[in-house]
């Protein structure tokens, strides 16, 4: 048969139309379709009883309280606890990401024990029993060579029951080295203790104020106990407040503010004292609570005779408007109207602390805000700073010490603190790895990390890990395979917070004291232990006074003896609420202080320079914070990497913000790729073209970047803490780095 | 009265999303994923492949530093009512799949009925619809977490945000158990409504008076995303801010919106 163009196109024309017409494609398509759907490996989960279990969630130093929902014994879905005081039924994406942490791939199953080089990844399981002889082995024989004061333990604070036994540990072994992770509860600590001579930690009314002015402490981004700080904007709202926010970069905090002052960073304790200048010169500040519960607000004589400089003294002769202005770059006019309506707000609270608050900052910075509230008679009052005293329901006897002990324990600290050059800090953390690796005083020969991440979450991590690979023998507690677990020579895994008993510290910021119970919810889904327990363990393993020290039959038999009629009322209620705090002071003078009558440390202006040259390293790189990114020890879920903006996080590049002026500087596009440079080392980004950074600033996220965990988590963008080191505050010691100057180049 | 008993019966469900204060820390959206199983990849960084029902935009006011703002704004399906029920997705889908329940004014999606079409993705002015390109694979265990109430979707089809519609089921059942006809208002809550730490997602029926969004509704900061389409959405938006506003109706000019569009519509 012969095909002519005719035939052809009849042909094409015809099947065309036949094909559409006929439903045997469309039928077939259908039966594709319908039969793929029904792959039998799409899950279905099973069915069964429905319960709730009352808990704590401790995920973060935000200690919230949570309502679990189970089926049958699996974990489906954390939810707010109803009328807790932190969070009042909200949740975070962190809380909400419990059931993936709990049944995640990154878990620890068993103890594990380095087998290959060190960092390589490569285990074997061993059973309990050998991991915590080998750890008893390794301290015993340390502290028979009489180095027992090299044995360092980095915890993430140091309240609570399972911390107090690690403390306990380290005294009794005789090792002055018990590390906590730096944050601004370091500082707030020192001013607090500067200046109302109190051991506790600050807690702030922002339920009751109605001013509240924040010097760049993102306090919707993660701030404090960032649920309960979350709800700030509304309750502003409610008492129709005004908010402040002063911060270089307009961050959600800053446009959520009524007013956003974009100071000039690093320039935030020269406001506050800007303001003080305002509030004193026009004699707006409370007369009552300085002229009557003050000291060092005029000038004084001390003891030995000698005139000391007053607070107001000070201020008016250094911190004019027009001076401020010039170190701020606000305006004269803004600084004066914005200290009136400070001054005159009946119920105004000013906090500080940049961002998610993981970097300590200045003491001066701190003492300028604290003297700033006390200006205004916020010291004590509703809607202003409360002083919570530490706990105190942790009363066990005194340990018996032997000689070793005590020689240990009065060796110096390595990271430097509570003596010579920095005697008010109790923790320098974040300078360990620069005293490690500059050979100082002694070397560390073992290091016990328990819920912490140092290798990830502090600055100058090329640092950290250089100062981890001289410590012969390091132990890691984490329930997750982290960057610190990763280096660790044996892991002995902790349960996870939905399967441990154990009280829980009091919340940073929260005016009220609390206690709390993390109740388990499920039982422990691997071969991991309770720390508390293995603590004892290696304890009873040494033998002795050590073992002496450590009376109880397990950690829940601690518990319980420890906070004794308590127990059943927190296993019930899960919470109890403590009175609340009242005005007092235990200085010297009795007195709210001004200025420290035995340090004379005060409130000051110290500037501290971003790391670099300004010749290589034209901008300044800082880091900003997000509620869908976790910075600290816990990571990320693959629920919160799936939240994140892709104007943040692009394939596994991530988006630093750039000024659209520094970007056509530079010849940089919206989502190219570029080298950003610091004196640390450099990193491949892509730049975000934005408004919300001043021009020649550099903004990166924190929380990206790690490189442990597992494939849904690890390998996406970059830890901002590789590219910056602790630069430390000459009056605490403490890290007070707030950027690092940086180039960026097109690549 | 006969006409009062049909209103008891027929109920709205609406959402009134507070953006002065929504902070966009995105608790909404993972409780929305933990709650009804949303699927994850490895790499969730192409929202257009995503399988998030809730999804947060970033708006900006484009102005220069330091005179820029920025606001985020949920967006959930809006579950439209169109003219009587004419939302844009019901009106295209060929297999009867997704339908507007009068009775709730949820706007359902039936995920066995689906074959994939995705022309109520193409119709829908609000993104809110996502497909499936790949099977749903949890990590070894985590499959252990998935939540009995909402079926696990599998590859090939369109799913969307069904305002925890299983919810309102275990409500209903819950108040038949105890002889009410009636469910209370906080008895049937979204999951993101409860999670959101700031308190700034109101939810229930828009029809009842007695409900929270019926008076924030009227409020002179309310407004809907692309009212001017007539997709009639149920979702409502409350903001101050007076560039939010316009960038939610899309920045037309003639478009009034706060206290002037209100104006305008008591004036017919």
């Amino acid at each position: 048969m012969k095909i002519d163009r005719r035939g052809f196109l009849a042909f094409g024309i015809g099947g065309t139309v036949g094909t559409a017409l006929t439903p045997l494609p469309w039928k077939l398509m259908d039966d594709i379709s319908i039969w793929s759907q029904n792959w039998p490996w799409t899950p279905v989960p099973p069915k069964g009883e429905v319960s709730h279990v009352n808990s704590v969630c401790t995920l973060c130093p935000g200690k919230c309280g949570i309502t679990v929902r189970k089926v049958q014994d699996r974990v489906v879905k954390i939810e707010g606890l109803e009328g807790h005081p932190v969070n009042n039924g909200g949740i975070c994406l962190l809380g909400l990401s419990g059931p993936q942490f709990l049944y995640g791939p990154s878990r620890i199953k068993t103890p594990l024990k380095r087998v290959g080089k060190r960092g390589k990844g490569r285990w074997e399981a061993v059973s309990w029993e050998e991991a915590v002889s080998e750890v008893a082995k390794h301290m015993a024989e340390l502290r028979a060579k009489e180095q027992a004061h090299t044995v360092g333990c980095l915890l993430p604070e140091d309240q609570g029951s399972v911390a107090q036994l690690f403390s306990r540990l380290l005294a009794v072994y005789g090792s002055p080295n018990l590390m906590r992770q730096p944050s601004i509860e370091d500082t707030y600590e020192l001013a607090l203790y500067q200046m109302q001579g109190i051991i506790g930690r600050p807690g702030f009314d922002v339920e009751k104020t109605n001013f509240l002015l924040s010097f760049g402490s993102g306090y919707l981004q993660g701030w404090g106990s960032p649920v309960h700080m979350l709800k700030t904007q509304s309750h502003l709202l409610a008492n129709a407040g005004q908010v402040v926010q002063v911060e270089p970069r307009l961050s959600i905090t800053a446009a959520k503010a009524g007013r956003w002052l974009a100071i000039r960073p690093g320039t935030e304790a020269a406001l506050a004292l800007g303001l003080c200048h305002v509030i004193i010169n026009e004699s707006l500040y409370d007369k009552d609570f300085v002229g009557n519960y003050c000291h060092g607000f005029e000038s004084w004589t001390d003891d030995s005779g000698q005139s000391q400089p007053g607070f107001k003294q000070m201020v008016l002769d250094n911190y004019s408007p027009a001076k401020t202005a010039d170190i701020t770059s606000l305006s004269p006019e803004g600084i004066m109207d914005l200290a009136r309506s400070f001054a005159k707000a009946t119920k105004p609270l000013a906090i500080c602390g940049r961002g998610n608050g993981s970097i300590p900052g200045t003491l001066g910075e701190f003492m300028a805000v604290y003297a700033l509230n006390a200006l205004v008679g916020g010291i004590g009052r509703n809607g202003g700073i409360l002083a919570v005293p530490e706990a105190d329901y942790i009363q066990w006897p005194r340990p018996e010490m032997d000689e070793i002990a005590a020689k240990g324990l009065q060796q110096q600290r390595l990271d430097g603190a509570g003596a010579g050059q920095f005697p008010l800090a109790r923790y320098r953390t974040s300078h360990l790895a620069k005293a490690i690796n500059a050979g100082e005083e002694y070397a560390l020969q073992l290091l016990l990390v328990a819920g912490e991440n140092p290798a990830y979450t502090l600055p100058g991590t090329a640092e950290f890990k250089k100062a981890l690979d001289s410590i012969p023998f390091i132990v890691s507690f984490s329930s997750f395979m982290d960057e610190t677990a990763a280096m660790a020579d044996l892991i002995l895994p902790n349960h996870i917070y939905l399967e441990r008993l154990e009280d829980v510290s009091p919340v940073f910021g929260l005016p009220t004291p609390l206690l709390q119970l993390c109740k388990p919810v499920v039982t422990p889904q691997f071969n991991t232990r309770h720390t508390g327990d293995v603590v004892i363990e290696i304890a009873r393993a040494m033998g002795g006074g050590i073992a002496a020290a450590f009376p109880w039959r397990n950690y829940e038999a601690c518990l319980k003896e420890t906070l004794g009629g308590r127990f059943t009322k927190l296993v019930k209620d899960v919470y109890l609420v403590g009175d609340a705090p009242v005005r007092h002071f235990e200085t010297a003078s009795g007195k709210f202080e001004f200025i420290n009558t035995e340090y004379k440390t005060g409130p000051a202006f110290t500037p501290i320079e971003p790391e670099g040259e300004t010749a290589s390293f034209p901008l300044v790189l800082t880091a900003y914070d997000s509620m869908r990114l976790a910075a600290g020890a816990v990571a990320n879920s693959p629920f919160m990497v799936m939240s994140v903006d892709d104007t943040v996080l692009k394939r596994g590049d991530v988006l630093v913000e750039v000024n659209f002026q520094t970007a056509k500087k530079y010849g940089l596009a919206e989502s190219s790729a570029a080298v950003l440079a610091t004196p640390y080392g450099q990193a491949r980004v892509k730049v975000h073209l934005s408004s919300r950074v001043p021009p020649d600033l550099v903004a990166m996220p924190r929380g990206l970047g790690r490189t442990a965990h597992d494939q849904f988590i690890g390998g996406k963008g970059v830890n901002f803490n590789d590219l910056i080191g602790p630069v430390q505050d000459p009056v605490s010691g403490l890290d007070a780095a707030w950027g690092i100057r940086a180039s960026l180049t097109k690549a | 009265m006969k006409q009062d008993h049909a209103q008891d019966r027929t109920k709205k469900y609406g959402m009134i999303i507070d953006l002065d204060k929504c902070t966009g820390c995105g608790s909404c959206m993972v409780a929305c994923m933990s709650e009804n199983n949303i699927s994850f990849r490895e790499d969730e960084s192409d929202k257009l492949l995503s399988t998030a029902w809730l999804r947060i935009y970033k708006l900006t006011n484009e102005k220069p530093y330091p005179e820029a703002d920025v606001c985020y704004l949920p967006r959930p399906c809006m579950h439209c009512e169109g003219h009587a029920g004419h939302s844009p997705c019901v009106s295209v889908c060929p297999a009867t799949a997704t339908d507007y329940d009068s009775a709730t004014g949820i706007v359902s999606q039936i995920y066995t009925r689906c074959f994939g079409c995705r022309y109520c993705m193409a119709a829908c002015p609000y993104h809110a619809r996502v497909f499936n390109w790949w099977d749903p694979v949890w990590p070894d265990g985590m499959e252990k977490y998935l939540n009995p109430d909402v079926s696990v979707r599998m590859r090939g089809i369109v799913e969307k945000c069904s305002f925890c519609y299983h919810r309102l089921q275990r409500a209903k059942d819950k108040a038949y158990a105890e002889g009410r006809r009636e469910i209370r208002e906080a008895e049937y809550q979204t999951a993101c409504t409860q999670a959101c730490p700031a308190g700034a997602i109101a939810f229930g029926d828009l029809n009842n008076p007695e409900h929270a969004v019926y008076k924030l509704k009227k409020s002179p900061r309310a407004f809907r995303l692309l009212e001017r389409l007539g997709t009639n959405p149920k979702v409502y938006y409350l903001s101050s801010r007076e560039w939010v506003r316009r960038a939610g109706d899309n920045y037309l000019a003639q478009e009034a919106t706060g206290a002037a569009k209100h104006q305008v519509e008591n004036a017919h």
